[in-house]
């Protein structure tokens, strides 16, 4: 079956999400991250959904879990550049995304883990 | 309203949602809708799509394209289904509302995101879903 | 002996046209302006013939007849179209109802020795254009409908127009009243803009928007947490104090969003946000 690839770039993960997305799929890859993150101690997760062109209520509580799982393991969630029309749709279905942060692209999204890991100040700390 | 073309498809399992949405991308764009009304349009069958696999373990979707009242042209989606059906619609159409400990968004999203909304549900025979979205609305 | 009043009017054609446009053309309101003689005399010419081609004894009598329908089509065509050049409802109207003069005097002539026979006819020619009036009236009005309805489209789109303030900061003025056609638009500019220019923050500013009910309040915060979604901040600029106080009456909470009086005070937080600073020169 297909899968989602998972990349490791320094402190965080990285995942581009290219193709569209059916519920098994989506379900693994929540699977998938969260071992992904506990297993590399990674501060912070990337989620690329600007291939993404439909993002309903079980897509948003996939991302929502993603989230809220790894905040659990010590790891901020960033989902960047969601598409105008997916924003819009998403507001009017009621999804706010309520704890998962957002940022424009995958440069911003990258300098605001970067931040995140400076404002608690451990990353000289790491041995 | 005068149907001006249709199909007609199977919802059995997941991957034929998949084929379901990209079809009726298809007749969105086949009558001009813009981006975002295609969006909310493919949002709101994909929720409906779901719940007849999950709660009625699959059904059927047609596909047409209509033109209206004001010579305006849409897309009307009827998902049909004999499930178990929806013993209490106002309940279901509630937001958060959900017996399958999601999020309850489907129907009444689903609701906001079309221009018409029509569901009928009958218990132990199954539910009835046609959703409009005009080209403009 | 029954009259066949279609026939007697088929045979008078080139008369019942002559007598029309003379009608038409001694009418003051003729809008020289707006189309020359010519295409005046084509048009009457071409509702003349379709009509009398037609016309049948039947259809007299049946004004619903579906043998009619071309009548109308042409008709439509004609009153659509002037809709359109601007002509007034009485000019398009006295454009048909001129036809009925000219279509009696010519019965009255070739009936003239049967006055119960000549009421009858007349009778019933009138009904006709009566009819033809008032389809006339309908596809008037729906042709100035389109008008306004593409004029609508214009002015939302002219109306919302997205500015790049600084590197990383777009604003948009809204001016006029934000129901939710128009706030879809106003949505889909500025995510989209943001999405060009790759700002982090938008400035919408609302001091054009004559009243904030709860409904607006509404579009406002759906706008906000779309921009939120696409990883932007928005910021809402200038609020007048009366729309202070209506939503504070109102009960609408805008606790979740970055309100600012003036635009200026809203570029200021901008500012802070993208940790720029604007400074005087001091001169030497
Ligand atoms: N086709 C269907 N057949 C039977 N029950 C349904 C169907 N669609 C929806 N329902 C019922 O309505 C509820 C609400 O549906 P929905 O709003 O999509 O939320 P969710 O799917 O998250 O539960 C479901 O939990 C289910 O009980
Ligand atoms: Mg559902």
């Amino acid at each position: 079956m297909d899968k989602i690839p998972i990349l490791k770039i320094g402190h965080f993960l990285m995942v581009a999400i290219q193709v569209d997305l059916y519920d098994r799929l989506a379900l693994n890859l929540e699977a998938d991250l969260v071992q992904a993150v506990s297993k590399t101690g990674a501060r912070g997760v990337l989620i690329d959904i600007s291939a993404v062109s439909i993002v309903d209520s079980f897509m948003g509580r996939i991302l929502g879990n993603i989230a809220g799982m790894s905040k659990v393991l010590d790891a901020d969630t960033v989902i960047v550049g969601m598409q105008p029309a997916v924003a819009i749709t998403l507001v009017e279905l009621g999804l706010p995304l309520k704890g998962v942060q957002t940022a424009l692209n995958v440069e911003k999204g990258m300098e605001l883990l970067q931040q995140k890991l400076q404002i608690t100040g451990e990353e000289e700390s790491e041995e | 309203m005068i149907v001006l073309s249709s199909d007609n498809m199977r919802i059995l399992k997941e991957l034929d949602m998949v084929v379901f949405r990209n079809r009726l991308k298809e007749f969105a764009v086949k009558i001009g809708m813009g981006l975002v009304n295609q969006t909310k349009l493919i949002t709101a069958a994909s929720e409906l799509s779901r719940n007849m696999l999950r709660y009625a373990g699959g059904g059927t979707v047609l596909i047409e394209i209509v033109n209206g009242p004001q010579r305006q042209n849409g897309v009307r989606v009827t998902f049909s289904d004999n499930g178990p059906g929806i013993p209490n619609i106002e309940q279901a159409m509630k937001d958060g509302f959900s017996t399958g400990k999601s999020l309850g968004l489907g129907l009444p999203g689903a609701k906001r995101l079309v221009s018409d909304f029509d569901i009928k549900s009958t218990v132990g025979k199954g539910t009835t879903i046609t959703i409009i979205k005009w080209k403009n609305g | 002996m029954k009259l066949d009043t279609a026939k007697i009017l088929q045979k008078r054609k080139k008369q019942i046209l002559e007598l029309w446009m003379k009608n038409q053309l001694v009418d003051f309101s003729l809008r020289e302006d707006l189309m020359s003689n010519d295409e005046l005399t084509v048009q009457s010419e071409e509702l003349v013939d379709v009509l009398l081609q037609t016309l049948s004894g039947n259809n007299l009598e049946d004004l619903q007849a579906s043998s009619l329908e071309a009548v109308h089509e042409v008709l439509e065509g004609i009153s659509i179209s002037r809709a359109k050049q601007g002509y007034s409802p009485r000019e398009t109207g006295m454009f048909v109802f001129s036809l009925k003069d000219a279509l009696l005097s010519i019965l009255a002539q070739e009936i003239k020795n049967d006055p119960v026979q000549l009421l009858d006819e007349s009778l019933k020619v009138s009904k006709l254009i009566d009819s033809l009036g008032i389809i006339t009236f309908e596809t008037f009005i729906k042709g100035r409908e389109e008008v306004i309805l593409r004029q609508t489209d214009e002015i939302t789109e002219i109306s919302t127009p997205v500015i790049r303030v600084w590197d990383g900061i777009v604003a948009m003025p809204i001016i006029g009243t934000l129901d939710s056609s128009r706030t879809q638009v106003v949505m889909e500019n500025l995510l989209q803009e943001i999405v060009d220019t790759s700002s982090s923050i938008a400035i919408l500013d609302i001091s054009g928007v004559p009243a904030v009910d709860s409904l607006v309040a509404q579009h406002l915060i759906k706008t906000v947490s779309a921009t939120r979604l696409m990883g932007a901040e928005c910021i809402i600029s200038g609020i007048r104090p009366e729309i202070a106080q209506t939503v504070v009456h109102l009960g609408i909470d805008l606790s979740g969003i970055v309100t600012k009086a003036s635009l200026a005070s809203a570029l200021r937080h901008a500012y802070a946000l993208l940790q720029l600073e604007v400074k005087k020169v001091v001169a030497k």
